[in-house]
């Protein structure tokens, strides 16, 4: 409950409002303090108050031969999950709750949500309501089950401030592929750092998955909790909806010379030497497992090629269900679950590229575990991991 | 502590990714001052930046001795406050954070020594 008042002072908060639910970020092992904060929680004999779902850890506990890192770290990352499921926590170990049926709070339900592309899409696309909680604060509001009312809590803060206009030059062909949705994101957050910012000119009921895929990269280049679309997300069914009827401080185009330079800055690969693909950043959902089931549509993936798709377990058991677990796997496909392949070290270490399709993976993915990126269409990735070389859709794109 | 010198950094600087908590260097490779150690330094940055998991890399920098002595910024950050309210109550180490001005924060020079008994870090110890 201190932690609590503590974020009321710094938010300047005059009360505290009770939340229905949490997700909580903690549980990723950071060093032994991560491990010291949660003890101190058990020995104060803390369950959490309002249902809670837990965040990736550091490895994948269903598969954890895949970790290819300092057995002790990963050791202590699993002791950190376990420690978690015990405050009363369900063991989700999934970035994308949303996915999940039974925890999707409803318009205008007021949670605590930890991890950045959850909170974006927890706003934006479930239209509910969370600020951007840390490590500590959201274990903190699941046990109390109160937060600050300050920030997205309040509906005049989720009014958009900044208008950002496809252009004229953006062609109607690539508006409506999955490309260009973690582009848009990452040139969004860039622009509006912690504003929010409404996208207009995109065809309206974009799927969630593609909102996914923005919100990520949006929270990545930026510290973006809330996001527009005109005619996708519920609070923009016009983009005076999304204005809250206020004129918007800034109107910016957004041109497709923007869209290939973020491609092109995230590409830190040279050439056509791939060794990886990874997709699922964020978790893909089960109707992403069945596109690159499609996708593949019976061909193998290269024996020189490492292909991951991250997911949560929750999706792998109903991919399990269907049967699509078990045709990805034929193709030659890796499905990873409770973690990602840009936190934990799964993928063989390597002088090649790693193509994906997620731009939040090929912006933490150099630091973090050292890989070389190429950030591609998911088609584009998928073809190319059959044919175990960088291939490019130029079509989409127009020449380079 | 009572005196510690100032790293006015030129760009925020997002702890997790950032900075090694082992060492207290900075290891962003797309942040100008690369290399730089925050250890025993008053960090001053405009605002946070990042993941939500730097609260988590603030206090394991205090657990292993390699914090910044202070951290200054232009805006209040919840992730920078949280972490250093956690690591107080688990290690009895107080890393204040303090907001200051726009106009006061672009006064203080890199390497400059500042007085942590002084205000506004003795209030926020």
């Amino acid at each position: 409950m201190r932690l609590v008042v503590r974020a009321a002072e710094v938010t300047g908060a005059t009360e505290l409002i009770d939340v229905t639910g949490a997700h909580v970020d903690s549980c990723l092992y950071h060093g032994e303090a991560t491990l010291d904060f949660v003890q101190r929680l058990a020995d104060g004999r803390a369950r959490v108050r309002v249902p809670t779902t837990l965040n990736v850890g550091a490895l994948d506990l269903l598969h954890p031969e895949l970790y290819r890192g300092d057995r002790r770290i990963a050791e202590r990352g699993r002791l950190l999950m376990d420690r978690y499921r015990s405050l009363g926590a369900r063991p989700t170990f999934t970035c994308a709750p949303y996915q999940l049926a039974d925890s999707r709070p409803a318009l205008g339900e007021q949670v605590a949500w930890g991890e950045s592309n959850a909170i974006a899409f927890c706003n934006s696309v479930l239209g509910a309501r969370t600020n951007r909680y840390g490590d500590f604060i959201d274990v903190a509001a699941a046990i109390t089950g109160r937060v600050p009312h300050a920030g997205l809590h309040r509906t005049e803060a989720r009014r958009a401030t900044l208008v950002l206009r496809l252009a004229e030059d953006v062609p109607a062909a690539l508006r409506d592929t999955d490309a260009i949705f973690p582009l848009l994101g990452i040139v969004l957050g860039r622009r509006a750092g912690s504003a929010v910012a409404v996208v207009d000119g995109l065809a309206p009921g974009q799927s969630e998955d593609r909102l996914k895929a923005l919100g990520a990269a949006a929270a990545s280049s930026g510290a973006v909790a809330m996001f527009h679309v005109v005619g996708s997300t519920p609070e923009a069914p016009t983009l005076d909806a999304a204005l809250q009827h206020h004129r918007p401080s800034v109107v910016e185009l957004l041109r497709l010379g923007d869209l290939r330079a973020a491609r092109d800055e995230l590409t830190t690969a040279a050439g056509e030497r791939l060794t990886a693909v990874s997709l699922g950043t964020p978790h893909a959902s089960l109707a992403e497992l069945e596109r690159y089931a499609a996708m593949l549509g019976g061909r193998r993936v290269h024996p020189h090629v490492e292909m991951l798709v991250s997911t949560g377990r929750d999706t792998l058991a109903a991919a399990a269900r269907s049967g699509i677990s078990e045709r990805l796997r034929e193709a030659g496909v890796q499905l990873l679950v409770d973690t990602c392949s840009y936190i934990a070290p799964i993928l063989r270490p390597s002088e090649g590229a790693t193509m994906t399709d997620s731009a939040k993976w090929a912006y933490y993915a150099p630091g973090n575990v050292g890989a070389r990126v190429v950030l591609g269409s998911t088609a584009e990735c998928i073809r190319s991991a059959v044919a175990g070389r960088v291939i490019r859709d130029d079509a989409l794109w127009g020449p380079a | 502590m009572s005196e510690a010198t100032a790293l006015v950094l030129e760009e925020p600087l997002s702890l997790w990714g950032g900075v090694d908590p082992a060492t207290g260097a900075v290891i962003d490779a797309h942040h100008p001052q690369l290399g730089a150690n925050v250890r025993d330094r008053v960090l001053v940055m405009a605002s946070g930046r990042g993941s939500s998991s730097s609260a988590s890399v603030l206090a394991e920098a205090v657990r292993a001795g390699t914090a910044p002595a202070a951290i200054v910024l232009g805006e209040p950050d919840l992730i920078l406050s949280i972490g250093a309210a956690v690591a107080e109550e688990l290690y009895g180490v107080s890393v204040p954070v303090v907001v200051l001005p726009p106009a006061d924060l672009a006064e203080i020079v890199d390497g400059q020594p500042i007085d942590l008994t002084a205000e506004p870090f003795a209030s926020s110890r």
